[in-house]
């Protein structure tokens, strides 16, 4: 963190300031010193970032059409797809833009994952990530209840139903949740009001998350503390903000071959058939962000028990500082680790997969064994191999990549010019 | 980090082979025709669209309403565009129920552009007790409704044919090879020169099928041209400015070091 006194040129800036150190902070963005070896998986943050305010702008204007009532839900979306101008676009920005989120956020959370960014002494950041990550699946399955389709209606039942597993107050909070005796209007309602209160929460988390981020800075590829200000920073402005704004971009790309070119490919057809409580449809499935959760909640026989199991899957991962023992950070040093943590990725892929199929037979085999897998990587795998790996050597700054390397020339020279710029 | 590759292809390579030889048997794949609507520059036939309308009005719309559609909707842009006059005119030949007028009493007068597409039952009920227990659905959003979308409900208005050996079917069901478990309630709908079309096309159960389909392709995503048209536009905003972007970011972070 940049520590240094910070007075802004002019008089009235200066008065300002002194009551409101607004300009302190844009200074503070500005001259953020930022590892300089970054590399793109960590430009996810700032895309995370343009996915809420995506989120929060489009639904603005969406919440300004649609109709939170069980009768008119489903033709209020209709209406907004076909009679408000560029209500189309909104709308398949909006639910397209929720997958784009999770895709996002699973490449930032994986990326945390390799590098050991949640170790000491980013903790609290990681936590606030979790808090974050929760917020936004209970946002996006709320969100996906609001055009009152049959998976909307339906999926709506069977996450409700899972509290019913709670033991002795289950039905109660149930029938609480519900507003009545089934998923119904006063569950809609609901629905809508928390669905436009938690994108704000999220809001207020990340102001959190990027504060506690400045706090120690960025870890970085290389995962060793460095200096900063030092030569192995830059100024987050312009270097970081021009890098970001490029990856931002591919991002964006991506976003609208689907909202423009199969904005429905990521959603269910069965969602534009208007809900009704007398035809259940075949398959129940959640969207794809949500499949590997679901893949645990039913590889598990007991209700109550794989109610469990699938949040245990999420918090866990509040744990994983503690339970990760390793003192390197990076998994680029950590050679048995690196291995398990591919295996993590395709387990994750597999549950995904087999959540998506329906529960039984091989698919059922499958989602047991891959479950045991993933807590067994937190809890066996983990903690032991903190003990018993042998990494290979750090290097001493990420400007010399090995120890006891030749020194490189090249980057050395780049030094000094980069020294005369900030000059 | 080829071996890392390696445990995590071959991880992934077995489920998938485990669970494709697993699956359950693949429902038959769907007919092949050209859509003119897909691809980047996809766009309706609008004289298909024209046709298709005319197969929904003088079949379809016996038993299956378009409640989201409403008749100027058939003159707008991107769709069937009929001449606001013949809008007009189609609109004038249905009957719909207003009022209640200045003495309290409801009305029938024509249809006008402002008005929906008018439904062929009062209710769900009537619909279900004229077909059978079977609820025709509304057509406005089918095409997107179905897995499959256009190419399924074409597939499923030509794939009607005599049960195979040991398939029984009770009275009024009929059997279907794209129809989730085969039996269906609606008989076939569509047979050669079951109409004639105003233009002259001749009406083979195909060419109905055909018609009638991307006639309701278009009644769920009535912006579908204006979707691809914009699309086109903002992808390459995008491509040339990222471009730009990329060589800015180049220059920046040529100060510091030779590659990003």
């Amino acid at each position: 963190m940049s520590d240094h006194e910070y007075t802004p040129s002019s008089k009235f800036g200066k008065w300002f300031n002194d009551r409101l150190p607004l300009l302190t902070l844009a200074n503070h963005l500005t001259d953020y010193p930022t590892p300089k070896n970054l590399n793109y998986w960590w430009t996810f943050g700032g895309i995370l970032t343009f996915c809420l305010i995506t989120q929060i702008v489009t639904g603005l204007v969406l919440a300004m059409h649609y109709i939170a009532h069980a009768d008119m839900a489903f033709s209020s979306v209709e209406h907004i797809m076909r009679d408000v101008n560029y209500g189309w676009l909104l709308r398949y920005v909006h639910a397209n833009g929720a997958s784009m989120f999770f895709l996002a956020v699973y490449i930032h959370i994986f990326r945390s994952l390799f590098y050991g960014s949640y170790k000491s002494p980013r903790e609290i950041i990681w936590i606030l990530g979790i808090i974050i990550y929760l917020l936004m699946m209970a946002a996006a399955f709320m969100g996906y209840v609001l055009p009152w389709g049959q998976m909307s209606f339906w999926g709506a039942t069977v996450i409700t139903n899972l509290f019913s597993a709670i033991p002795l107050v289950g039905e109660s909070i149930t029938t609480w949740l519900w507003g009545g005796y089934s998923v119904d209007n006063p569950t809609l309602t609901r629905f809508f009001t928390l669905h436009y209160l938690i994108p704000f929460l999220i809001l207020g988390l990340v102001v959190l998350h990027i504060w506690a981020l400045h706090v120690p800075g960025n870890n970085n590829p290389v995962g060793i503390d460095i200096k900063k200000p030092s030569k192995d920073t830059v100024p987050f402005h312009p270097y970081i903000v021009i890098k970001d704004a490029f990856a931002l971009l591919m991002f964006c790309i991506v976003f609208a071959l689907f909202v423009f070119y199969q904005p429905n490919i990521l959603g269910h057809a069965d969602n534009y058939i208007e809900a009704d409580p007398l035809v259940t449809p075949a398959h129940i499935v959640p969207e794809w962000y949500l499949l590997p959760f679901y893949a645990i909640l039913r590889s598990v026989p007991d209700k109550l028990m794989g109610v469990v199991a699938m949040l245990s899957a999420i918090l866990i991962l509040a744990a994983l500082p503690w339970l990760d023992t390793s003192k390197v950070r990076s998994a680029v040093f950590r050679p048995l680790f690196r291995q398990f943590y591919w295996i993590l990725v395709a387990d994750v892929l597999i549950l995904g997969y087999v959540g998506a199929m329906p529960a039984e037979g091989l698919y059922l085999l499958i989602a047991r064994v891959a479950t045991a897998y993933y807590f067994a990587h937190f809890l066996i795998i983990l903690p032991v191999l903190g003990w018993k790996e042998k990494t290979t050597p750090l290097p001493l700054s990420i400007t010399e990549p090995v120890l006891g390397g030749s020194p490189n020339f090249a980057v050395a020279k780049s030094d000094e010019k980069l020294e005369k710029t900030i000059k | 980090m080829s071996k890392l590759k390696n445990i995590f292809l071959t991880l992934i390579f077995s489920v998938s082979v485990l669970t494709t030889s697993y699956s359950a048997e693949k429902p038959p794949p769907f007919l092949e025709t050209k859509w003119t609507f897909k691809g980047l520059f996809g766009k309706f036939d609008r004289a298909s669209l024209q046709r298709g309308y005319q197969v929904y009005t003088e079949v379809c719309a016996s038993c299956h309403s378009m409640k989201y559609l409403t008749y100027r909707n058939l003159a707008e842009k991107g769709g069937p565009e009929f001449s606001e006059a013949e809008a007009k005119a189609i609109a004038a030949s249905f009957e719909v129920t207003d009022g209640p007028d200045s003495t309290g009493e409801m009305f029938v007068r024509p249809a006008k552009l402002s008005d929906k597409f008018v439904m062929p039952y009062a209710n769900e009920q009537e619909a279900k007790a004229a077909n059978g227990g079977a609820y025709p659905p509304d057509m406005s959003v089918l095409v997107k409704a179905r897995k499959g979308g256009a190419d399924y409900i074409y597939s499923l208005l030509l794939g009607y044919s005599e049960p195979p050996e040991g398939v029984e079917l009770d009275d009024g069901v009929y059997y279907n090879k794209y129809m989730y478990g085969n039996k269906i309630k609606m008989p076939a709908p569509l047979s050669d020169d079951l109409i004639e079309y105003t233009d002259g096309t001749k009406a083979t159960a195909e060419q109905m099928s055909k018609d009638v389909t991307n006639f309701l392709m278009w009644s769920a995503e009535p912006h579908l041209e204006q979707r691809h048209k914009t699309g086109f536009r903002v992808i390459a905003y995008l491509i040339i400015l990222t471009v730009l972007v990329y060589f800015t970011m180049k220059k920046i972070w040529s100060r510091v070091e030779p590659k990003v």
